[in-house]
């Protein structure tokens, strides 16, 4: 499986597949149709996509008026203006009201790469996540994105869907993959340490695995790809299994996949958690290897956590 | 509009303005000034224009009204129990714990709500969100949305003035209530939202300015509104802050108080005074 693809570009598919099959799915934008993808979508169904130009509180607040209507409205923009710019009509407009709306993030972490620290959102998982009700979900690979996009339009309730802007490995077969809200996969066993992660380092973790193996360490791999509702029985069994636990994130190790996991584990099956993301910095310019290099979202990064985890073993 | 239609919307409001004054009241908590100001232009809302039935309150077809100033939900949840949504007695569990009636419209829970609000510029959206999704759908209702001239100084309000406009949302009609005031004081001290007249008519809008009062200019302004096509509408309804309770009138210190037993009293007889003379009046015959 040599081949790369963005989750963006597997939104903006998805978005023009499923539209043929459900006709209530209408699109916003908020001037950046072209990045996030969902020009696919436009182009296919000029008359369901809804420029709301450079405006996402009301975009937001939009979509949840359209969604009484029996619309399955998707909201698109950055990671940063949605989850950021319009938090606080997500919570108020969407969330309180439990509305049916889905909000297709683009662009969030580090790797949005040169448009530097503006642009690159890390705080989407903690603040999304802190909403009561809302679905968070961060898909591995472009297989994972387009089910996750079918999952969320089945679904009847707010989800908040985070894609990125760099291409990633294609982890999953499309034809045999099956997608469960809520439900994490199992990537690769192992007995001496898991390692937790979701998006862009997924692929990542399972290389950090591979070095492991060099050191005879059995690092299982776990893909988180809802971060809420977590399947914290799944958590909760490896900690116990493994007695150690490594998450991997791209995002700030406050609030995120890090935090969701130590919050599962602590109460009964408290393990040793090592957090790898952004150490409670902002991002920077860069291009997406140095970035991920400077931050220590490596593989290297999350092998020396495993071993330190390990060591933290009683 | 006709003297029998006049006297029956006054009756409504008079009893409306009751409701505002006992929740408010029961609550020891609440929004009367803002409440009392719109409870004309609810009252002929809910009377003669809103396709709405109490006992089907979730249609898909029905035409949406969007409290956008959220906090003057007394207003909007006198409307529905007069208009029999729920009964009126539930009125006096107005704020408290165990009641549907939330200090802001909470859709989910109080019949008859078409939009959970109360962060102020979010329900101006949310009603051309409804709008957009009637004309997608070619589905003929409509949608009326209250703002406070206070809201106006959201920058979302205007964020929606230009989607609606450039949507071309001739199913959507806002009222503003202009009572000149709002929480720190007058608008044009706190921050000068006028002229909002022309500032709606450069965002695209069909703008008539009214006495929020009067039920002809109502009558007239809804039916311009209604008649209206390629362009959302927006009525400006100049509007007193406390109408028909004295003491409350024009008074900003009454945006968000309640009332203690005497001033109580003192309104609720005012306001049954009024009724007796929108009861007595001759306007039907």
């Amino acid at each position: 499986m040599g081949e790369k693809k963005a989750t963006r570009e597997a939104y903006g598919e998805a978005l023009a597949e499923f539209g043929a099959v459900y006709d209530k799915l209408v699109v916003l934008d908020a001037d950046l149709a072209g990045a996030t993808k969902t020009a696919t979508f436009k182009k296919a169904f000029p008359d369901r996509h809804f420029d709301c130009g450079i405006a996402e509180g009301n975009m937001v607040s939009v979509a949840a008026g359209l969604s009484t209507t029996g619309l399955i409205p998707f909201a698109s923009s950055f990671a940063m203006f949605l989850a950021g710019r319009a938090f606080e009509q997500i919570r108020n407009s969407i969330g309180y009201p439990h509305l049916n709306v889905k909000l297709g993030a683009t662009h969030g972490g580090i790797t949005v790469g040169e448009d530097g620290a503006t642009h690159q959102c890390l705080e989407d998982f903690s603040v999304m996540r802190t909403i009561p009700g809302m679905t968070v979900i961060c898909p591995a690979d472009a297989t994972e994105a387009r089910a996750a996009v079918k999952a969320a339009i089945e679904y009847v309730g707010p989800v908040y869907l985070r894609f990125g802007r760099a291409a990633t490995p294609v982890l999953f077969d499309r034809d045999k993959y099956k997608f469960e809200l809520g439900k994490g996969v199992v990537m690769a066993d192992g007995s001496d340490v898991t390692i937790v992660a979701n998006g862009f380092m997924v692929a990542i973790a399972l290389e950090a695995r591979e070095l492991l193996k060099n050191d005879g360490i059995d690092a299982a791999v776990i893909n988180i790809h809802t971060i809420k509702p977590l399947d914290v029985e799944l958590i909760r069994g490896y900690a116990a299994k493994t007695g150690a636990i490594v998450t991997a994130e791209e995002h700030n190790v406050i609030g995120g996949l890090g935090s969701a996991v130590c919050e599962a584990v602590c109460g009964k099956t408290p393990v040793p958690v090592l957090r790898v993301g952004v150490q409670d910095e902002f991002g920077r310019s860069g291009k997406v290897a140095p970035l991920l290099e400077y931050y220590g979202l490596t593989a290297a990064n999350i092998a020396e956590n495993c071993k330190a985890a390990i060591a933290l073993k009683k | 509009m006709n003297g029998m239609k006049k006297k029956a919307a006054a009756r409504l409001a008079a009893n409306v303005r009751m409701d505002i004054l006992t929740e408010v009241y029961s609550a020891n908590s609440g929004h009367p000034g803002g409440s009392l100001s719109i409870a004309d232009v609810l009252a002929y809302l809910y009377k003669y224009v809103l396709r709405v039935d109490p006992n089907h309150p979730d249609d898909p077809d029905r035409d949406r009204f969007v409290l956008s100033k959220g906090h003057t939900a007394p207003a909007l949840y006198a409307i529905l129990a007069e208009c029999g949504f729920f009964s009126k007695a539930e009125l006096k569990g107005f704020r408290n714990i165990n009641s549907f009636l939330q200090g802001h419209p909470d859709m989910k829970h109080t019949p008859g709500c078409d939009m959970t609000s109360g962060s102020l510029g979010l329900g101006l959206s949310a009603a051309a969100g409804m709008a957009l999704g009637a004309k997608h759908q070619g589905k003929d209702f409509r949608v009326y949305a209250v703002c406070g001239d206070g809201e106006l100084d959201e920058g979302q309000i205007w964020e929606a003035a230009m989607f609606s406009a450039h949507y071309k949302l001739d199913n959507l009609c806002v009222f503003v209530d202009w009572n000149g005031l709002q929480i720190d004081g007058r608008i044009v001290d706190v921050m000068n939202s006028t002229p909002i007249d022309e500032k709606f008519k450069a965002f695209g809008w069909n703008v008539q300015v009214i006495d929020g009062h009067d039920f002809d200019q109502i009558d007239d302004a809804v039916n311009n509104a209604l008649e209206t096509k390629g362009k959302p509408s927006v009525i400006i309804m100049k509007t007193v802050k406390g109408k028909g309770v004295s003491f409350m009138e024009n008074q900003v210190s009454w945006h968000g108080a309640a009332p203690n037993e005497e001033q109580y009293n003192q309104g609720m007889s005012e306001l049954r005074e009024a009724l007796d003379k929108v009861l007595d009046s001759t306007l039907d015959r």
